[in-house]
């Protein structure tokens, strides 16, 4: 008998495909349907964020933030303000934190909605996604009513938010939540128990929480793990510590866990947005450092020192003070930071963004190895990739 | 609910800053030499080590009692043209058992490559390959150092502070050759970037209209 040689082959995985989520282009080697491995090219979004970014005043800087992980835009916002407001040294009024994170759960809500949904879509549930984007819309409703964008919102300013909530909108979100909560009731009610789901997800794209460290994982990947670790609980920022929330862990560290904790943080973000708006305090939204924060329009057409500030502050913008600082804020997907370095102009000298699914993508290799193809799919869907974040 | 005033933020950035500082005792004093200069700044901790040591720091911070580092969160690269070994490469490693970050840095130029540390952090795989990418340090015994976030085929390094923000080439769609065909930047209106700096804060240049008045002194 002739001898058969079976080679291995290669497969190429996007970069225009459905449930590449963006444009991943995935080099994979495959014997038969197992990956052997798998190589992720990534840079197909590159804008050159950081770059740009040293060219533009710190103000100027701001709105990149909300197109780097367009999924949940005020998250990356916010780990920029408190890096420029730690370094200037400038306090945030109490209402400008309550209302900075209220928004942040709100984008809690917008990732995990999109990520959770999406993830249903890969393994084959469609309907999930239909209910998903409706409840997103309506989130996004909420964005629009603060800021003016759905999703670019350039909301959150260093010094507190650009303004105050327009009224009765508070009254809105709580009145909005019960429905919310059904929703994602009714997800996890066609997910959880589906025969199919389990299949795809149970034991799938496995990694023990030393794995989980050892590749720079953070947020629900690092969670799922068993490993309990969330910087709104141990690094507490803009008065995170005040609110009463509980952080899901994962047990086996598999994709259906990820997708469990992701349910259970979205039900927490609901609690953490009640308690917002019922213990929203009152007084101003930002500073009052009005070399810093720029008048009110109103102000301005009194005063003519409130005029130069406003000149002053959309021209040249503050000046900070020359130091260097690491913030990271626990976004959707993990742990999103800004390293900042100022050396006292107007503009960063360096700002570096460390994006988390940079770091999640980058275990590609590592978790789907072994697994058929279908399952990298899987596992590619559950780590959360947002291209934007991870192409800067 | 616990209403957090003002003060009570200030002592625990202090304190925070107290222990912070008893970890870099700690950690100058158990690497010695390797350790050039360590300094706590706005709650953060900051050590400068040596290029050639930065394998060794990094298993030490891992695998101290006292340290526990077991996350590599970040590499990135900093460009300072003006100095002889114009880059910083700068690693943020975080502690989950003590809750504390540190700051590691060492300093290089573009042909001394820094050891990889991709034997202690599977993470720094990406990371020192973006590195290399954006600012072109060199990382010997990284056992991938492809270009990461450019396209395939880019020249020169993009995010050091003498490559131009608009860069050197740019891309369209040739509708004779049925490709994407590469070009020099054209650009529409001469790149601007305004000076902010006051003349009165010390401009480190002639002020317009100012011409005559050097020749004056001079003369």
């Amino acid at each position: 008998m002739a001898e058969v040689t079976i080679a291995n082959y290669m497969v190429n995985f996007g970069p225009q495909h459905p449930a590449a989520h963006g444009v991943l282009r995935l080099v994979m080697e495959l014997d038969g349907e197992i990956v052997e491995r798998c190589d992720p090219h990534i840079g197909l979004l590159h804008r050159g964020t950081e770059k740009l970014i040293e060219y533009k005043t710190y103000l100027q800087a701001m709105p990149y933030f909300d197109r780097l992980d367009y999924v949940a835009p005020m998250s990356q916002e916010h780990a920029f303000v408190l890096a420029t407001e730690r370094l200037l040294g400038l306090e945030v009024p109490a209402r400008g934190q309550a209302i900075r994170v209220l928004f942040a759960e709100i984008s809690r809500l917008l990732n995990h909605l999109l990520n959770v949904t999406t993830h249903a879509l890969d393994c084959g549930a469609m309907t999930p996604a239909l209910w998903g984007f409706e409840e997103r819309e309506k989130l996004m409703e909420f964005y629009e009513r603060v800021s003016g964008a759905r999703m670019h919102a350039a909301y959150f300013r260093p010094g507190g938010v650009h303004q105050d909530m327009p009224k009765g909108m508070d009254e809105d979100i709580i009145n909005y939540l019960p429905r919310m909560l059904k929703v994602i009731d009714d997800i996890e009610g066609l997910l959880t128990e589906n025969r199919i789901y389990r299949q795809r997800n149970v034991d799938i794209g496995v990694i023990s929480a030393k794995d989980a460290m050892d590749w720079g994982f953070s947020g629900v990947m690092l969670r799922g793990s068993g490993v309990a670790w969330d910087l709104r609980k141990s690094q507490p920022y803009d008065g995170y510590e005040k609110y009463d929330f509980d952080i899901p862990v994962g047990k086996n560290g598999d994709c259906f866990d990820r997708y469990l904790c992701r349910i259970e943080e979205m039900r927490q973000s609901a609690r953490i947005i009640k308690q917002c708006i019922e213990t929203m305090p009152g007084g101003p939204v930002s500073s009052d450092d009005r070399k810093i924060v720029p008048p009110r329009r109103g102000e301005m057409k009194r005063s003519m020192e409130a005029l130069i500030h406003h000149f002053k502050l959309y021209t040249e913008g503050f000046h900070v003070p020359a130091g260097e600082t690491y913030a990271a804020v626990e976004a959707p997907k993990g742990e999103f930071a800004v390293y900042l370095i100022s050396d006292g102009t107007n503009k960063p000298y360096r700002c570096r963004i460390h994006a988390p699914g940079f770091a999640h993508l980058q275990a590609t290799d590592f978790m789907s190895k072994g697994h058929m193809l279908a399952d990298a799919v899987s596992i590619v869907g559950n780590m959360d990739i947002v291209f934007g974040e991870i192409d800067r | 609910m616990t209403e957090t005033t003002a003060p009570d933020r200030k002592t625990l950035v202090h304190k925070q800053e107290q222990a912070l500082r008893e970890l870099g005792e700690h950690i100058a004093a158990s690497l010695g030499a390797d350790v050039l200069e360590w300094s706590v700044a706005k709650a953060e901790l900051t050590i400068r080590v040596p290029a050639e040591r930065i394998t060794k720091v990094l298993t030490f911070l891992r695998d101290d009692g006292n340290c526990q580092f077991a996350q590599l969160m970040d590499i990135c690269g900093v460009d300072w043209p003006e100095r002889p070994k114009r880059f910083d490469v700068v690693y943020h490693l975080l502690s989950l058992k003590l809750n504390q970050r540190i700051r590691v840095k060492v300093e290089t130029d573009e042909e001394t490559p820094v050891p990889s540390v991709t034997g202690v952090f599977s993470s720094a795989g990406w990371f020192e390959r973006e590195t290399w990418d954006m600012y072109g340090v060199m990382f010997s015994g990284h056992p991938d150092l492809r270009r990461i976030l450019s396209d395939y085929g880019f020249e020169g390094h993009a995010q050091r502070k003498d490559f131009p923000l608009s860069g050197y080439v740019e891309v369209r769609y040739d509708n004779e050759q049925k490709r994407v065909v590469y070009e020099p930047v054209q650009l529409t209106q001469e790149f601007r970037r305004f000076d902010f700096m006051s003349p009165w804060e010390g401009a480190q240049y002639v002020l317009p209209g100012d011409e005559k008045a050097g020749e004056g002194a001079k003369s």
